[in-house]
């Protein structure tokens, strides 16, 4: 037979609960710093983060002069007697390609502006195509904006209603303590390696709370059960004993999610990248959650426990 | 669960067959995919304008233009009634978004003040009076004609609904492939055009009213008065061609594009110049010939979207019902206003509120990404678990994984929803996270035999006990996606669309598919221990 990897030994007796203190204080720092760096300077509506033209409106062109390279200095200087204000110029991918991104003066239309931009492009560069063109006017990004916030906070409100719904209240509190952690460290990612903030992030960001949500549950479903199985045992124990008993499962999906999504990172192309990246620290963060931001907060509130043999929805059945 | 109900084998036999006929057609050339008895699917995916390029344009109708709009016409209105009533005015104009005007004589307030609550606007019925327009008296022998916002609603919604039409009308003349027109929210609509499409010939063909009218010109206005603002009324500055900067001209149109029946490009048979040759239908080509018959000698004006674009003098009365417009045109500049014309006007300006253009090279780019990162990815998924839970288990599992992946393409077929490069982003993940609830059955299994249980034992207690984990895990992702789906734009709906039907079909896969295998496996092999334990 298939010689098996063993990930981790087939009983494995870690201590999570022993490092909790830390690991809060860890958590806290991070958290922290996540959101100094996503939120300062108050600006609104992007702060920190390097919001894209989704979120902020504007006009992003890519384009190719194939087979002679780019001249951007020449682009630039013709760019720049427009008088669009803020006009970036640069290289993207090979010599031959470009990115031009700029906002649309106020009051002037995005969409005559583009096409302007265009005119003028081409009578300084000669032959360009323009592979990509993105613009969004103040309107739609505003828009786009409070829709994506209000997706954001819908999903950990659902999540809340769903894991309420299913467990007891202080497992439904330490769930929504995790996800708001994970939300608030992956804008910190986001914004400390200064990835593009637009839509496509957004949902990566919404995949991260499901994901996170997903790997609490597992976790809590365990401890629910053992709490049933084990009723003399501490706490800590219980909470020690269902984290190691559901540790292979986290790390066989983590690795498995993780490996998948580093070969998108790697041949996805550039408007993948930034989002398996923020997939890939998301699940990290997530798998960490359960463990020590979820768990800790039961321990540290408690839970009901029940002395009796049958179950409580049981007992609870008047009988006819 | 290791007896099987007949059931579940069926359905599992059935999905399989399914799942196969629907994503069939995707593997298939076109002209073998089309010579296929009718009877059979031939959707395929649906490629999103990020992978197959193509334009998206938001338009968004002006309806501030539109009230504007009609606000002026309501005053030429009440300065016409007021003038053939012969009743002294001044002061008519805009005073916010109502109109105002002082009558002068307060004899005639009271009369005047009847005429134009009959004469001016129209039934409405459910607005307040049952008139689109209050008129209501104030002091000082003013009064004030006031838009009903009931009127103002159904003229939007005319005119998003007119807009639509029109736009689809022009887009059938350029000839763009399979173009989409949506409507979005309460005055957007959407045009998707697939493909190597041009966006600035579409923009330009959609970013013009292309509102068409004869005016006369007043030849007794004083040009440079008017520019400086001193406009005589009735009359109104308009800018013009080389031959002229700027026209004065009669309010009143003679005729307008609305009474074209057909145009077409062509070239004028003297100068060889391109031109653009029009029918006037039966109304508009008995007034066109009424008013040139009174005007000879005079000049008129063909404006198009306020701008004159030629004012010829009318030499002899015109009572043919059709004409020539003679501009500074190119051939295509010609062609693109005889599109304009024949598809008809709009009913206001249309402003791109959002557009994105993918070149069909990049998206073919794309493509090309997303498949190779969709393989490594599913290869990087099948090592893994076959070295976690070696050939038989891994092996199972990698089954169920390719029915989920088969499965997901079918039903995205079927749905036809938008592939989107996020959304293969989506499909790799859902295809990670699907062997998740793999995972969850095998390490209860484990667990189960380590507990002392029997193979058949611990393999029922594996799946019963692991799901419920399993649907709590997948709902909160659903609920996830569904959010997204409400609230995300374009290509997020795409990933959350593809995240949804992905989350269905792998608890499906997993826990069914996997289940019948195993039990197969389990009645065949009849095993002593466990190969993953």
């Amino acid at each position: 037979m298939w010689p098996l990897i063993k990930l981790l030994p087939i009983k494995t007796n870690f201590h999570f609960v022993k490092f909790a203190r830390y690991a809060a204080i860890l958590s806290a720092i991070a958290v922290i710093a996540s959101l100094a760096r996503a939120l300062v300077p108050f600006e609104p509506p992007c702060g920190g983060l390097n919001c894209g033209i989704d979120f902020k409106g504007g006009t992003v062109l890519e384009l190719s002069t194939a087979p002679k390279a780019v001249d951007l200095a020449t682009a630039r200087g013709a760019l720049e007697r427009m008088d669009l204000g803020d006009v970036q110029v640069q290289a993207f991918g090979s010599a031959d390609q470009a990115m031009v991104r700029f906002q649309t003066p106020a009051g002037a239309s995005p969409a005559e502006t583009v096409d302007r931009v265009k005119a003028t492009l081409t009578q300084a560069l000669g032959k360009v195509t323009f592979v990509r063109t993105d613009v969004v006017g103040p309107k739609v990004s505003g828009e786009l904006f409070n829709a994506g916030l209000l997706a954001l906070l819908l999903s950990i409100g659902l999540m809340l209603v769903y894991i309420w719904f299913r467990f007891e209240l202080q497992f439904g509190v330490g769930a929504v303590v995790a996800l708001f952690h994970d939300v608030f460290l992956t804008f910190g990612i986001i914004a400390f390696a200064g990835l593009e903030f637009s839509l496509t992030t957004v949902a990566a960001i919404l995949t991260v709370i499901g994901y996170s949500m997903n790997d609490t549950v597992v976790v809590f479903d365990r401890l629910r059960e053992n709490l049933r199985k084990y009723k003399r045992m501490p706490l800590r124990e219980v909470i020690d004993l269902s984290i190691n008993e559901t540790l292979s499962r986290t790390v066989i999906t983590g690795v498995t999610a993780l490996l998948a999504l580093a070969g998108l990172a790697v041949f996805g192309g550039p408007t993948l990248f930034g989002m398996s990246i923020v997939l890939m620290f998301g699940i990290i963060i997530g798998t960490y959650s359960s463990i020590y931001v979820a768990a800790p907060v039961i321990l540290l509130w408690g839970v009901k426990r029940f002395d009796e043999p049958a179950e409580p929805l049981k007992t609870a059945v008047p009988r006819p | 669960m290791l007896t099987l109900s007949r059931w579940k084998v069926l359905l599992v036999i059935l999905s399989v067959v399914a799942g196969v006929l629907f994503a069939l057609p995707n593997a298939l050339p076109k002209d073998v995919r089309e010579s296929l008895p009718g009877f059979l699917p031939k959707q395929t995916l649906n490629l999103g304008l990020d992978l197959q390029g193509g334009s998206y344009l938001l338009l968004e109708v002006d309806l501030k233009a539109l009230k504007a709009e009609r606000l002026n016409n309501t005053i030429e209105d009440v300065r016409t009634q007021l003038r053939e009533e012969q009743i002294v005015f001044s002061d008519l104009g805009l005073v916010g978004d109502t109109i105002s005007v002082r009558i002068t004589d307060p004899g005639q307030y009271e009369a005047a003040t009847r005429l134009l609550r009959q004469n001016i606007g129209s039934d409405l019925p459910g607005a307040v009076g049952g008139r689109d327009i209050r008129v209501t008296t104030e002091a000082d022998q003013r009064l004030r004609l006031a838009l009903a916002p009931e009127a103002m609603d159904a003229e939007g919604r005319r005119a998003v609904e007119q807009s639509q039409e029109i736009i689809r009308r022009r887009i059938d003349e350029l000839g763009t492939r399979e173009p989409s027109i949506t409507r979005q929210g309460a005055n957007r609509i959407v045009v998707a055009a697939p493909g190597e499409s041009d966006p600035e010939k579409l923009k330009a063909i959609l970013g013009q009213t292309a509102k068409l009218t004869f005016q006369l010109v007043d030849e007794t206005a004083d040009i440079v008065a008017a520019q400086e603002g001193r406009v005589p009324p009735g009359s109104v500055l308009v800018p013009g061609d080389q031959v002229q900067p700027f026209y004065v001209l009669k309010r009143r149109a003679l005729v307008t594009g609305e009474m074209l029946t057909n145009a077409s490009a062509g070239f004028d048979p003297q100068t060889g110049q391109p031109v653009v040759n029009f029918r006037f239908n039966g109304e508009g080509a008995r007034r066109f010939a009424n008013a040139t018959t009174q005007n000879v000698g005079k000049r008129f004006a063909i404006v198009l979207d306020d701008k004159v674009i030629s004012a010829p003098n009318i030499n002899e009365p015109i009572t043919g019902g059709s004409g020539q417009i003679s501009g500074n045109f190119t051939v295509e500049s010609a062609n693109d206003l005889a599109i304009l014309l024949r598809a008809g006007a709009l009913p206001t300006r249309l402003n791109v509120e959002e557009q994105r253009t993918v070149g069909a090279e990049l998206g073919a780019d794309a493509i090309k990404a997303g498949q190779i990162s969709t393989i490594i990815g599913f290869a990087a998924i099948l090592v893994f678990m076959l070295l976690a839970y070696g050939l038989l288990f891994g092996g199972i599992s990698i089954v169920a994984l390719l029915v989920n992946g088969l499965l997901i393409i079918a039903a995205m077929s079927l749905t036809q929803a938008t592939l989107t490069l996020p959304g293969i982003a989506g499909l790799i993940l859902t295809l990670a996270v699907a062997v998740d609830a793999n995972v969850l059955i095998y390490e209860r299994m484990r667990d189960e035999v380590r507990a002392g249980r029997t193979v058949a034992m611990s393999m029922d207690a594996g799946f019963s006990r692991a799901m419920s984990t399993i649907i709590d895990a997948n709902l909160t992702t659903l609920l996830a996606a569904l959010m997204m789906f409400q609230f995300g734009a374009g290509p997020v709906k795409g990933f959350a669309w593809t995240l949804s039907i992905g989350v269905l079909t792998s608890v499906f896969s997993a826990v069914l598919i996997t289940q019948v295998l195993l039990a197969w496996w389990y009645r065949a092999a009849r095993p002593k221990t466990l190969p993953i334990a």
